[in-house]
């Protein structure tokens, strides 16, 4: 039967043609095709490993990041503590000196005040003294400047006394 | 993209040019049957059949006028090529076969045609038929298309590579990765570059050839991967590959079974016998299973269309009926071609790399626990 008989014919342009084209295709066409691919999907596969170290390393600066952060956080927070602190301290210190100062003053002004008033006592008291004698010496003076005047008063205090 | 254009207008082209180039320029080899003759003519489905899925001097395209005086027979001649050992080589044309002026089968340079079949006059004639047939014709058209195809595909590979495939490439790329990743690499292992080059060109001159041969007209609609003798050279390259490159380990499980009782393989050597039974059964499977496959496809088809015509001898009417349901069931066919067409590559590089891989394999037993 023809359909289940190998033709030689066939046979032999088979063998000669597919041998011929599996040599072409072979070296015009798998060998590029082929080199072209795998180095595609190394340099894919490169790419994406390249990406993975690049993301670890981003995650890895992140927490860096993170962690330099908070340390300056926690820094800010203990320096404005401290600086509240002495803030706190030296107001306090300020107030107390303040006080003794204002009390010192006071107190020393009262103590002039007073050695002060004194001094005035007693120069007006001095003044008043000197005044009254003064006073007197005019008027005595004034009252026996004449010798009516003398007689007047010689005779008023006579009359004042003869009155008594 | 210009590039891809360019492919399919030429495709297309190329089949205008030839059934034009047949219907007009070449010579019309025509058959015209006497009255006598015709009148006894019955539709014969088996012969049409037998005529469509074997190989043919010259390629028959179509019948002008059948059944009538003036029947006529378009076809292809293709060059006759017989080698002799006493004439030396014989080149002339198929058309020859056929009288120019009575249309009717005749004798040229001593040989004759009997059903597609050279036989010489001189029956003593020891002679080899190296005809250029339609199987021959359509095979040199796939090929030079894998050529065409896979060269330019190269070229674009080349032009830009590290760039995500385009056009054609981006068709050819996937089913060259998945044959490398997915049947290739596991089955061969490590070695696995060595044959692929191989089973690239064995997969798509398989699928390319089951594809044309579902294209009913000119440059494919022939059966060159049902053709046992295609498929018979197919599958003795991939057995003398694996016979080349097979280990000492290969050589020993056949000739000296490890893990067999002794008394199977000594005084009779009934193991050795049924692992060359077996080491020879498998291109002969490898073979066969691609021509039934294909083969059947087409008898498959053609059978449907062959039910029109019975019935359209009975009556017409019923011929057209018919025609409904067998139409719809040759596009079912079809469809299912395509699927078989991929299949059978697929099948049939699988189990060259398998075998491979089996010819390569060392330390088998330690290998067996993994």
């Amino acid at each position: 039967m023809q359909l289940v008989t190998p033709g030689i014919g066939l046979i032999f342009w088979m063998v000669l043609s597919f041998g011929i084209v599996f040599f072409l295709l072979k070296k015009f066409a798998w060998g590029p095709i082929l080199g072209i691919i795998t180095e595609r999907e190394q340099s894919i596969a490169k790419a994406l490993k390249a990406a993975e170290i690049a993301k670890e390393d981003l995650k890895l600066y992140q927490n860096q990041n993170e962690k330099l952060l908070n340390e300056a956080r926690a820094e800010r927070e203990a320096m404005m503590k401290e600086a509240r602190e002495t803030k706190d301290r030296i107001l306090a210190e300020a107030k107390q000196k303040a006080g003794e100062e204002a009390n010192r003053i006071m107190e020393s002004a009262r103590t002039e005040i007073k050695a002060e008033k004194n001094a005035a006592i007693n120069e007006i008291k001095t003044q008043v003294a000197v005044l009254s004698v003064e006073i007197a010496e005019k008027i005595i003076k004034s009252e026996l400047s004449s010798d009516d005047k003398q007689k007047s008063l010689m005779a008023n205090l006579l009359a004042e006394a003869k009155l008594n | 993209m210009p590039n891809k254009i360019n492919l399919f207008s030429f495709l297309i082209s190329f089949v205008f040019i030839f059934s034009l180039g047949c219907a007009n320029n070449f010579a019309f080899a025509n058959e015209e049957h006497g009255a006598a003759e015709h009148a006894s003519k019955k539709f014969n489905a088996g012969k049409l059949i037998m005529e469509h899925v074997s190989d043919e001097h010259g390629w028959h395209i179509l019948t002008l006028g059948e059944g009538t005086e003036h029947e006529k027979h378009i076809a292809l001649p293709l060059p006759i090529i017989i080698y002799s050992q006493t004439k030396g080589l014989v080149v002339f044309s198929s058309s020859n076969f056929v009288n120019h002026e009575t249309h009717h089968a005749q004798a040229y340079q001593g040989y004759s045609l009997d059903e597609q079949k050279i036989i010489s006059e001189d029956a003593s004639e020891v002679f080899y038929d190296l005809s250029i047939t339609k199987n021959v014709f359509a095979l040199f058209i796939s090929l030079a298309l894998m050529l065409l195809v896979f060269i330019s595909v190269a070229n674009t590979y080349k032009r830009n590579p590290g760039v995500a495939p385009k056009g054609l490439q981006s068709f050819i790329e996937p089913l060259i990765v998945f044959l490398r990743d997915e049947v290739v690499k596991p089955s061969i292992g490590h070695k696995y570059h060595k044959y692929l080059p191989f089973l690239l060109t064995l997969f798509f001159f398989i699928f390319f050839n089951n594809l044309l041969g579902l294209i009913p007209i000119l440059p494919g609609g022939a059966n060159v991967t049902g053709n046992i003798a295609v498929t018979m050279v197919l599958a003795l390259t991939v057995f003398g590959i694996t016979l080349f490159s097979a280990k000492k380990d290969f050589w020993i499980h056949i000739v000296n079974t490890p893990g067999v009782p002794w008394w199977l393989k000594f005084p009779i050597p009934l193991m050795p016998i049924i692992e060359l039974m077996g080491l020879i059964s498998k291109p002969l499977v490898l073979c066969l299973r691609l021509f039934a496959n294909i083969t059947a496809g087409h008898i498959i088809a053609l059978a449907f269309f062959s039910l029109i015509f019975i019935f359209g001898e009975m009556s017409a009417g019923v011929g057209y009926g018919v025609s409904i349901v067998s139409v719809a069931f040759t596009i079912f066919m079809n469809f299912l071609e395509l699927l078989v067409a991929f299949l059978q590559a697929y099948v049939f590089t699988l189990l060259a790399s398998l075998y491979f891989g089996s010819a390569l394999e060392e330390h088998h037993h330690e290998e067996a626990h993994h």
